[in-house]
Order: C-alpha cells, then structure tokens, then sequence
C-alpha cells in the first residue's frame, strides 16, 4: 500500500465535515430505506432483478442488436461503441458537425467513466453538468465522493463559496437561496445548449425505449429543450421487456434515496417533436467498454446486475468514514472496487480493495443480489496470483498454521510486555501486531493455551454419550481459553461429550480473506481431517468466523482452486457445524439443558458479529438465551454494524478500525448496560479492548461464558 | 380499504404534492382559475401563466377563460414557456401506489409547461387512477398477465413518456431537502370526477 494512499485515508478520517455528514447519512439511510420497502418483498424484487439483469448480462451482444434494431426503427440513431474513445470520437464528430458550442448534460456515470467533459472541453466546447451535485462539482474541479449524492462532502459555506466565484457576488450560504441561484444560472445555459447529453438507467431491448430517472428534472430539460440528445448507455443496462423496469423502478429509488419513486422517470422511445417543430435528433451510444469480457468471466458476470443505486455506500462502515475519493475511483465502494477493476484495470482495485472488511452489510442490500465481499475477495486472490504475496504477509501465514509455535511466539512477547500488564490487558505488542496497539488494549496471551487447558477437564460424567468436536481457532485456544472451557461445561451439562482434536489449525480466513488460496485450502484439508477423524454429531465453534470458514468456506476455497475432489468431504463437515448459540438454544428447547429459574442478571447489550447474523443468520438465539438466563436485553443502535475487528483487517487498517470500534462503544455506552455479550472472540477482543482504553467499566463477555455461569 | 383516489392523495401529499378533489369540471375549473388568480409574478405579462391543449379544455371558450383570468394563454412556446409562472395540463393517469402522475408527453407543449414554470397545475380524471406501475404500463401496453406486458406491436410506446412523483427535488447540498430545482416547486393536483370533456 502506498504511503500516499495511506496518507489519504488519514486525511479522509479527520475530515470532520466528510465523516460528519457521510455517518448521519448512513444512520438516516438505514431508516429511510427500511420504511421505503414497508409492504414490498424486497428479496422477492431482488431475485427478479437478478434473473432478469443475470439473463441480460448473458445475452450482451443480442439485446444490443435487438436494441438496435427497434431503436432505429423508431427513428433513433444507435451507436455500438467497443471503447470509450470511439464513444468520445462519435460524440465530438456530431457536435462538431453540428456547430454545437455548448452542452448541456444530466448525471452520466457511463461518461464519467470515460472522462467526456474533458474530451469535448479540450475542442472547445463548453460543458455544463445541469444535476445539482455534479454542477457544484464540476465548479470546483473535484470528483464526486458518492455516486448518487456527487457533493455530500461539501457544506453550505463550501458551496456557496464556489458559487459565490461562479456568479461574481457575494452569497449567503442559505440553502434554499443556493438552489435559487443554480436555477437561474443553469436554466440560461438550457436554453442556449445545442446537444443534450445523459446517461439511461434501463434501456429496453424489445422496444428500444430508454428509462431516464431524477429527482431535479434536469434530464427532462436536457432531453427537450436541445435539438440534439445524445444517450450514453453502458450495455449493462439493457433488458429484454418492458415488463423488467417494474422491479429495477420498484427497486432503485427506494434503495438509493430511500423514496417510493424518484420525481421524474422518463420513457424515451424515439425522436420526439423539438419545441421548432422539427424531430430530436437522437443519437443513443450503447457502449461495452470491458462489460462483455466481464460477462464472459465465471466470477464477474453477476457484478453487471448492479443498478447503480449506492446502497452499497450507504451501509458500509469504511466507506461512511472515508468517503467516495478515497474509496473509490469513477465508481465507488464495494462495487466501485470491481468496476474499476474491470472498466480501468486489476492493478488499479489494488489499494480501493484493501478498504473492504468484509462485513457483509453490502451483500444484505444490494437489489442486484450480488455477493461483492466474495467479488472483492475474489479481486484479492487474482491479485496475489498477479503480484506475489508480500513477504511480511507470508510470514504471519507460516507461523499461524504452526499452532505450537504460533502459541509460544505470541506467548513470549505477551510476557515481554509482563511490566505493562494492567488487568488482562497488554499496552504494546511487539513484532507484526504492533501496529494495532494504539486505539485498544489487547488481550493477555494466555499462560495456557485451550489445547493444554482441555485435557484437565474432568468429563466422566458424560464419557460415551452424544459426542461433539469443539473447534476453538486462533482466539479462544491462545488469548480466551476461558471461553472454550464454558463451552465444554454448558455442552457437559446438556449431557454431551466434548472431544478436542489435537490436529485442528487455524480455520484459514486470514489466509482467505489476504488472497492466499493455496494457504487457506491447506488449513482446510488438515482441519477436515482432524475434525471427521472421530465419529462425532456435531463440530461446534464459539467464533462466526471459524463457523463459516468450516461451513461455507472450505469448499468455496476448493472450488476456487479447482479442488473438487475435495469437495464431498467439505460437505460432510459443513453438515456437522453448528455455532454455540443455535446449538445450546435447541439443547434448551429440547430440554437437554436447564438454566437456573428466576434469576435477576440486569442489563445486557448484544452486539451482532458481522458473520454471525449476516452469514449464519443468527440473531435471535443468543438473545433468547440471555433473556432465559435472566438478562434484561438492552438493544443498542446499529447492533449489527461492524465493531471493526475484522481479523487482520485492523492489524492493516488500524486507522480505520479505530474510528469504527468508537462509534460502537458509542452506541454501547449509550444503552447504560454494564454487560456486553457476544458470540465472536474477535469481537470481544476489539471492543474489550477499547472500552480498557477508556478505562470504561462495561464488561465483555462471550455468550458462552454468561451462560456457563447459569447451568443448572 | 382506502380507495384509490385517497391512496393515491395520501402518497402524492407526502412527497410535497397539493392534491384537490372535485366532483364536476366546473368546479375544477373556478379553483383553477382562482388560483391563477391568486398566484404570486408578472401578472401583467401576457403568458404568466400557460394552458396546454388537452380534453379538459374541449368546449371551453378560452378567450372567456382569460378574461377571467388577465395572464391567462394558450399558446405555448418555448419562449412563453421560458417566461410563464404557471403551468397547465392534463394528465392521462396516475398510480396510487407511488402518488405519481403519468403523461405521454411527446407533444412538446406538454413538456414545456411542467418542465419550465414554477407552479406546475396538473388535472386529472380521478377514474384515471390504477393501483400500480405496473397497472399504469398496462394500460399503455397491451397485457396478456399481471407480469408480462407485450409492447402494442402496432405502435410501441409512444416517444416520450412523463411519470412524475411530486415536484422538483435536490438534497446534494449537506442532505438537506430542497425543493423545486429546475422543474416546478409547486405541483398542484386537480382530481376531477366527472370531466365531461372525457380522458
């Protein structure tokens, strides 16, 4: 990673203006959006959506002629471009030929991404951005920083600053009165325009009809008022019927701005009359720009399901700290990270890429239903296969797989620390963790590891009855063996014997999540091993993150690698894994496992863990189980969202990481819980950690261990 | 139940539309003549505020109309349009579920009146009201089911088609609400029962 980009996230995270207005824009989003999709199937609209653009995106090369021809036949102009320069070549031949002076242009991604502006002012021809944001923008020879809201880094006085320079007098930052005043001067500019330029949000195949969405009505000037309009449509957007702008319509407003509908959708289907009396000349540029050879990659293909709607934005926990400049290019975010990887090149998603932790939030929302985490990993593995892995990184790869080693290494440098040891806590870290230090304690390296911790437990009570495999990771056998031996007690008491297979290593996220495949197929196939070796009913894990890994990941580690072989054996794994919570509530259920009755525990605040709730769905079994206990649940605000841990993500991006871990003590704080449960170890290290930073006196404790203590 | 007009109503009035229910075109008529009236700008100028041709307007005399209402014209032009407060038409549908009217514009009088006055007055026939989208494309396409609309394979859509959802928005400075940017800041909504002059 370069210094200059570090140094911009820097910049990005202590920009109070950016970060002020991005966080109370997400916190509005998550509101506004939900209460937009009251009474809609939301999953119901984005299954449509993604059969109907996934069927599109297979079918590139026929929709666009079919396109063509009934464009055409209409009276339109279709141009198919391969490249941007052709789209460039085309656009400037016809306003030159044209005499045309000034443009005038609705929000275009599509041109954006081939940086036309320039292109077109480079001949001399004035162009004008009519879409507020962009306008503003475009004053002040920025980039946008949000693909739907361009200038949402920007304040009232900023803007009127540069609409001040714009107008030659002196302006108020009224907002109202700022508005008024880009009225007046882009509406003169409307009038003289000669072309109008705008992108299209769908464009029909079986009609030729473009579907033009905004809430200004700026395209409905740009597409009236010039004798010229000139369409700029990535072949993305086509569909097949008319009948597909039904869910992409449903969909689009409500997950961008969280409204109903937007103010104005266009439907254009052929030259209309110009306000002369002569016909528009219309002129719609289908470009493809990568978009085929995207289609074509296995992978990739569903990344052209995007709507462009930037939900992806508005939930991600990194991009509401650092903005669209510096996560991102032309596009941003989670899915700006793969289009630019495609529309520019691999090498350039290479720093944007690292921004991502993998929360998952993106996923959940996204109404093209694509999985970008697993895109954006998936950019991470072609990278290190292109680049090589750095040696540091290889490193830590090694010594993590040798468990005894691993142990002994971060061992020793907890006791080197000995003298700052405060409560459990360690101050500094040496060696590769050092960089984490700063923002959050961290834990105490145990004296003994889980593994040697284990053989002590007296099981006799329950030798040879219903027996499970615990799997501990790197968390719970090194820094939290407290935690592993509440699992075994709550399983004991439920009449289960725990066994503990030596053999088990690190599940292999952090070599998957750094894009090292072959590592991470290795931990797989040793884990497999040593988990299926005993006849056992269950694996069960107290770590989401392990818990995926062992049930989803193995087998999409194989079948990355071309491994199938490996596969059948995955699935025999994946089968037997079960989380902590889900098991013990159905134990209790069953009425395997009592807790004590009556009990008053006080006050308790669940923080979801990112893998937890939004890749094993759960949430409301260990909630349940802590009411059943005796707790009284306090819910915080965004109980989800990310506490930034993310494994070696704040070990990279402690920059980040920090400023994401405040705002959910925040949240925790504010609830007056003295009690935080959750159910990942990586969780409770990162927020434990911070709370002893601040000296907070609100205890952290897994699930597991709240529970062990109400057995009966 | 709510009816269709009072969905439709409730929907356009949270997204800053004014919405007015008549029973007779007489009576849609006075109030959009008192409004005229009543409105704010250079009412001494011959087009302050603009009508474009529509059923609405079938027998009416419209000499008489802008006696009634001095300001008051029917002839619409770029530049009229450019220098009008106010102006009028007649929408073809409407769909309770989003509060959105919906208009085949391809006349480019029709656009010029709700694209470039501030006050834009739209009428409508409150049996023009369908449920949904996609009971709104319905009714422009032939439809053989709820999901599946066939283009007309005589004509298709027509060239250009307005759906509009209240009047001109921004939030692009600081989020902040904003309306009216180059489109209209008022969108006043005339329901009529019986429009006599038909749909």
């Amino acid at each position: 990673m370069s210094s200059t980009f570090k140094e911009s996230i820097d910049e990005a995270v202590h920009n109070s203006n950016l970060t002020g207005a991005l966080g109370r824009f997400s916190e509005a989003y998550r509101e506004s959006r939900a209460k937009a999709y009251e009474g809609v199937d939301f999953e119901a609209v984005r299954t449509r959506i993604a059969e109907i653009k996934g069927g599109a995106a297979s079918h590139l090369d026929e929709l666009a002629e079919e396109f063509k021809k009934n464009a055409e036949s209409r009276g339109a102009k279709v141009f198919r471009a391969s490249n941007p320069k052709q789209v460039k070549d085309y656009i400037l031949k016809l306003a030159k030929a044209n005499g045309v002076e000034a443009i005038v242009k609705s929000k275009s991604m599509a041109s954006e991404e081939i940086h036309l502006n320039k292109h077109l002012e480079a001949q001399g021809i004035q162009v004008s951005e009519t879409d507020l944001g962009e306008w503003i923008i475009q004053l002040a020879g920025q980039r946008p920083s949000h693909m739907v809201m361009p200038a949402i880094h920007l304040t009232r006085e900023e803007v009127a600053e540069i609409f001040s320079k714009e107008v030659n007098e002196r302006l108020s930052s009224d907002i109202p009165r700022l508005v008024k005043i880009a009225r007046r001067e882009l509406r003169d500019k409307f009038l003289k325009a000669g072309m109008g330029i705008s992108g299209a949000n769908i464009a029909v195949a079986e009609t030729g009809t473009l579907v033009i969405v905004t809430n200004e009505g700026n395209a409905r000037l740009v597409t009236t008022l010039p004798k010229i309009h000139v369409a700029i449509v990535g072949v993305e957007k086509l569909v097949p019927h008319i009948s597909d702008v039904v869910p992409i319509l449903t969909a689009l407003p409500r997950s961008a701005t969280g409204q109903l509908l937007t103010s104005y959708v266009t439907m254009i289907t052929g030259p209309a009359p110009n306000t002369d009396g002569s016909l528009k000349d219309l002129h719609i540029v289908l470009m493809d720009s990568h978009r085929t050879e995207m289609a074509q990659d296995g992978k990739f293909q569903q990344a052209l399901q995007c709507i462009r709607c930037g939900s992806c934005l508005n939930v991600c926990p990194v991009y509401r700290l650092v903005g669209g400049h510096v996560f991102g290019k032309v596009y941003m975010g989670g899915i700006g990270t793969i289009l630019t990887a495609w529309f520019d090149a691999l090498k350039e998603s290479d720093e944007i890429q690292s921004l991502c932790i993998q929360c998952g939030n993106c996923k959940e929302v996204c109404p093209g239903k694509i999985d970008i985490p697993d895109l954006i990993l998936e950019l991470r593995r072609r990278l290190v296969k292109d680049e090589g892995q750095s040696l540091k990184e290889k490193a830590i790869f090694a010594v993590v797989n040798n468990r005894r080693v691993f142990h002994a290494m971060l061992r020793s440098a907890s006791l080197l620390q000995k003298p700052f040891e405060k409560d459990g806590f360690i101050r500094h870290l040496p060696l590769f963790l050092s960089g984490m230090a700063d923002f959050r304690s961290l834990p105490a390296v145990a004296e003994k590891p889980f593994r040697d911790v284990f053989p002590l437990i007296d099981q006799s009570a329950v030798v040879g009855q219903a027996r499970a495999a615990f799997y501990a990771g790197c968390l719970i056998d090194f820094a939290y063996p407290e935690m592993g031996s509440a699992v075994v007690k709550v399983l004991n008491k439920a009449g289960i014997e725990v066994i503990f297979p030596e053999e088990q290593t690190c599940c292999g996220a952090p070599a998957r999540y750094g894009g090292a495949y072959e590592v991470a197929a290795k931990n797989a196939t040793d884990n497999i091993n040593a988990l299926l070796k005993r006849d056992v009913r269950w694996v069960v894990s107290a770590c989401p993150t392990c818990s995926v890994a062992l049930k989803h990941e193995f087998s999409a580690t194989f079948e990355s690698l071309g491994m199938h072989d490996q596969l059948p054996r995955a699935a025999e794994l994946a089968a037997k894994v079960t989380d902590f919570s889900s098991l013990v509530r159905s134990l209790v259920d069953e009425g395997r496992l009592k807790l004590k009755p009556g009990a008053d525990l006080g006050k308790v605040s669940y923080h979801d863990s990112c893998h937890m709730k939004r890749t094993l769905g759960v949430d409301h079994q260990p909630r349940e189980l802590l009411q059943l206990a005796g707790y009284e649940l306090a819910e915080m605000k965004e109980s989800d969202m990310c506490c930034g841990m993310g494994g070696s993500y704040s070990l990279k991006m402690p920059e980040i990481s920090a400023p994401i871990l405040a705002r959910k003590l925040a949240s925790l704080e504010a609830t007056g819980a003295p009690l935080a449960a959750m159910d990942c170890p990586g969780c409770a290290m990162q927020i434990r950690g911070g709370l002893d930073k601040q000296g907070s006196p609100i205890r952290v404790r897994h699930t597991a261990e709240l529970i062990a203590e109400m057995v009966e | 139940m709510p009816t269709l007009f009072e969905s439709f109503a409730a929907r356009a009035q949270a997204v800053s539309a004014e919405v007015h229910h008549f029973s007779t075109r007489a009576e849609g008529l006075e109030f959009v003549l008192d409004l005229v009236r009543s409105l704010e700008g250079d009412r001494l100028q011959p087009s302050f505020a603009i009508w474009a041709a529509c059923p609405f307007l079938a027998g009416l005399d419209e000499a008489a109309l802008t006696e009634r209402a001095p300001g008051l014209a029917f002839q619409v032009t770029r530049a009229s349009a450019a220098a009008a407060s106010v102006g009028i038409s007649q929408m073809d549908l409407a769909i309770a579920d989003t509060g959105t009217l919906v208009q085949n514009a391809t006349a480019v009088e029709q656009r010029l009146v709700s694209t470039l006055p501030s006050v834009h007055i739209a009428i409508l026939a409150t049996d023009a009201i369908v449920p949904d989208l996609t009971a709104a494309l319905g009714r422009l396409y032939a439809a053989d089911g709820p999901d599946r609309l066939e283009p007309q394979k005589s004509e298709g859509p027509p060239p250009y088609l307005s759906f509009i959802t209240g009047p001109s928005r921004t939030a692009d400075i600081e989020r902040v609400l904003t309306i009216g940017v180059h489109g209209p800041e008022r969108l006043v909504i005339v329901c009529v029962d019986e429009l006599g002059g038909g749909q």
